[in-house]
């Protein structure tokens, strides 16, 4: 499954660690952030919950970049 | 500027304000440290705090931390100018950035500004505008002029010039009247319009093409992928650089050449390191230049669906047509019934029925030869054979329709036409009726479009096609095309692409364009599928990578130039930025550069790359 999510942050390479977090949390299969159109796009794996991954997935964006969001 | 940029700037001028009447005073030791601490932290105080957070949450290597090391480290060897200077001048690059940043994004959305904001639905007989969300199939909207479509529909009452250029970047206008086919995103210019929506707004073009657009960025290129990657592992580079150039020289002038260490020196070139060391001007520069471009060619009626097909479609050397559609307009007329044994228009009725569930453009130009209403009911038991054509039963007798190959399929014996152009055969009940004569038009600009396709530096065209081959080779003789494989099924077209996929080195990248309609496989075997006049034709936009929106074979030969240009510009930024880093982080360590080339090295390339990326933009001309 994949859904697209908006996103707030403020510089391009923050964007990348965003992306980077992402891609690390558990149940996430892949993940793109895109910095120009402030959007997340991820591939949750199969049976898993994407809500209570999304919240894993905000907070680990939040500890490599204190300021930034994600909208849910 | 947002609230948040005005902030920075008003925080930007008065430590700038600070620093330069500090500068100025006469004050020495602690008074000193004392006055110039008040600009540094009204500055830098979240640039600090960013770092502090950084180290606790084991992200060192940011920019926020080289900022601090660097202004802490010129601060303590009493340059405190220098340490204001840098943090005041990197929070002037980061309003550039945000600030260019920001109005870019909404000059490129404002290019694809095509999101209609309400549909006028008729209500106990007062028209009022109701967002477009909550409009259900079937409802009556009506169009003003001036207003745009917002939700695909078929006119039901009044005719109207519609301006289509906002999706397909073609300025002629279009005439529409009753039971024409509506499309969201049309600026309807002279007449009001009622339409009967067949889909919902989230489903229909427009919304389509907005989601592309504003999820193009996604799909990333091997370019960014590769600043990404360069940029982790560059800034933990430079700061064991920094701390290397920042210990070991005066460790070696104690220990071997036992002279003074000359610590406050080194230290200060190492915080120039530091300075210089900020990837910012790539990692923004890149992702900026692809959104640019592909903003552009969305304006030119050119949707790319992510930067790595910009990226590809810039290397592309082999380009594979199909002609039918792509080349000639696929609007076939029937030229000639010849050796026909019956009534022609008899004839004509056989193959009109027959053929009257295909979509095909064949079946589509009988039927309008056959000029009557097609009864259905007259067939029954269709079959369609891909690639040879259809067998079915018109008023109980057993037709088949097709080419040649059909006929051999048969065992029916059959003449050949001697003129080029797609032959029809028809047998009935088993015996051999006559054929059809059916030619396709080419598109006037299709000539001129391999001409330029070519001087875009596209080697190889091949043009791939259906049809018989007198027809396939009238047709590439006229555009100039040297090969031109013919008589193939929807399959061998894939295995064509297959094999000159094989044939081609890795560097060079081969597309195929068609129509969409039914060539989405060989679209998405290409590295490229391109689908053409894909306005209205969800299937094509679904299919392909890149999608032009009308259905001028000189787009093509632009959207190269577009993909050209933005690579150009991708290019130089990575080179001229990690170039004059380089060079700067050389002169550093060398103790040429000093903290004020830094600054230009980290903010000023930065702003240049910022502007060259917004370049990328401007395709007007090309």
């Amino acid at each position: 499954m994949k859904k697209t999510y908006k996103i707030e942050v403020d510089c391009a390479n923050c964007a990348n660690k965003m992306e980077e977090a992402a891609k690390k949390t558990a149940g996430v299969k892949d993940a793109s952030v895109n910095f120009m159109a402030l959007k997340m796009a991820v591939e949750f794996e199969e049976n898993c919950d994407p809500k209570a991954v999304m919240q894993e997935v905000k907070k680990n964006c939040k500890k490599v970049e204190d300021d930034c969001e994600v909208y849910l | 500027m947002s609230k948040k940029q005005k902030r920075n700037l008003i925080r930007i001028l008065i430590a700038a304000a600070m620093m330069v009447v500090f500068a100025l005073l006469p004050f020495d030791g602690w008074f000193r440290f004392g006055f110039f601490m008040i600009p540094y932290l009204v500055i830098g105080y979240d640039i600090l705090k960013k770092a502090g957070k950084g180290i606790l949450n084991r992200q060192v290597f940011d920019e926020n931390f080289l900022m601090a090391v660097a202004t802490v480290g010129a601060i303590i060897l009493g340059e405190y100018t220098e340490g204001v200077a840098v943090m005041l001048f990197y929070q002037i690059g980061e309003l550039f950035q945000s600030y260019a940043v920001g109005k870019s994004r909404k000059n490129i959305s404002s290019l694809m500004d095509i999101r209609p904001d309400y549909a006028n639905v008729e209500r106990d007989g007062a028209v009022c505008p109701i967002d477009p969300d909550e409009v259900e199939i079937g409802t009556i909207i009506v169009v003003q002029p001036g207003e745009k479509i917002p939700i695909d529909g078929i006119v039901v009452e009044g005719s109207s010039t519609l301006n289509t250029s906002a999706l397909t970047g073609e300025s002629l206008p279009k005439e529409t009247a009753e039971g024409d086919e509506a499309i969201s995103g049309c600026i309807n210019m002279t007449g009001v319009l009622k339409v009967r929506t067949t889909k919902e707004f989230g489903e229909s073009t427009v919304s389509k093409i907005l989601d592309l657009v504003e999820n193009s960025g996604l799909r990333k290129s091997k370019s960014e992928n590769f600043i990404s990657r360069f940029a982790k592992r560059y800034t933990p580079a430079v700061c064991y650089g920094a701390l290397a150039l920042a210990v070991l020289p005066p460790l070696a002038n104690i220990c071997f050449l036992h002279t003074p260490p000359q610590w406050g020196d080194w230290i200060y070139r190492a915080l120039t390191f530091l300075v210089i060391s900020c990837p910012c001007a790539l990692v923004i520069s890149i992702p900026l230049s692809f959104f640019a471009g592909i903003g552009g060619a969305g304006k030119a009626g050119i949707l790319v669906k992510g930067s790595n097909y910009l990226e590809m479609l810039s290397k592309t050397n082999y380009v594979v047509l199909d002609k039918t559609g792509t080349l000639t307009q696929g609007v076939f007329a029937v030229n000639g019934i010849h050796h026909s044994q019956m009534e022609r228009d008899t004839l004509l009725a056989y193959a009109a029925l027959a053929e009257c569930y295909s979509s095909h453009p064949i079946s589509k130009s009988l039927q309008a030869a056959y000029g009557k209403e097609i009864d259905k009911g007259r067939v029954t038991d269709v079959e369609e054979i891909g690639g040879n054509g259809v067998t079915a039963y018109v008023d109980q007798k057993a037709v088949a329709v097709g080419n040649g190959k059909l006929m051999q399929r048969l065992g029916i014996a059959y003449q050949e036409c001697t003129q080029a152009g797609t032959v029809v055969h028809i047998a009935v009940e088993g015996s051999y009726a006559g054929h059809i004569l059916i030619s396709d038009v080419v598109k006037p600009h299709a000539k001129q479009a391999i001409l330029e396709l070519r001087k875009s530096g596209v080697d190889h065209i091949v043009m791939l096609t259906g049809d018989g081959r007198k027809a396939a080779v009238q047709t590439a003789e006229e555009l100039g095309i040297q090969t031109a494989y013919s008589e193939l099924l929807p399959a061998d077209k894939v295995a064509k692409v297959e094999e000159l996929l094989a044939e081609k080195s890795d560097q060079e990248k081969l597309a195929f364009v068609g129509d969409g309609i039914n060539d989405a496989p060989a679209l998405s075997r290409a590295d490229i599928g391109i689908a053409m006049g894909a306005l209205g034709s969800d299937a094509a936009i679904e299919a392909a990578d890149v999608v032009l929106m009308d259905d001028d074979p000189l787009k093509l030969a632009k959207a190269i130039r577009i993909s050209k240009k933005c690579i150009q510009i991708v290019y130089e930024n990575i080179s001229v930025a990690i170039g004059i880093k380089l060079l700067c982080l050389v002169l550093g360590a060398l103790g040429i550069a000093d903290m004020w080339l830094a600054i230009f090295a980290d903010v000023g390339v930065m702003v240049l790359a910022v502007l060259n990326a917004i370049r990328a933009m401007f395709v007007k001309n090309l």
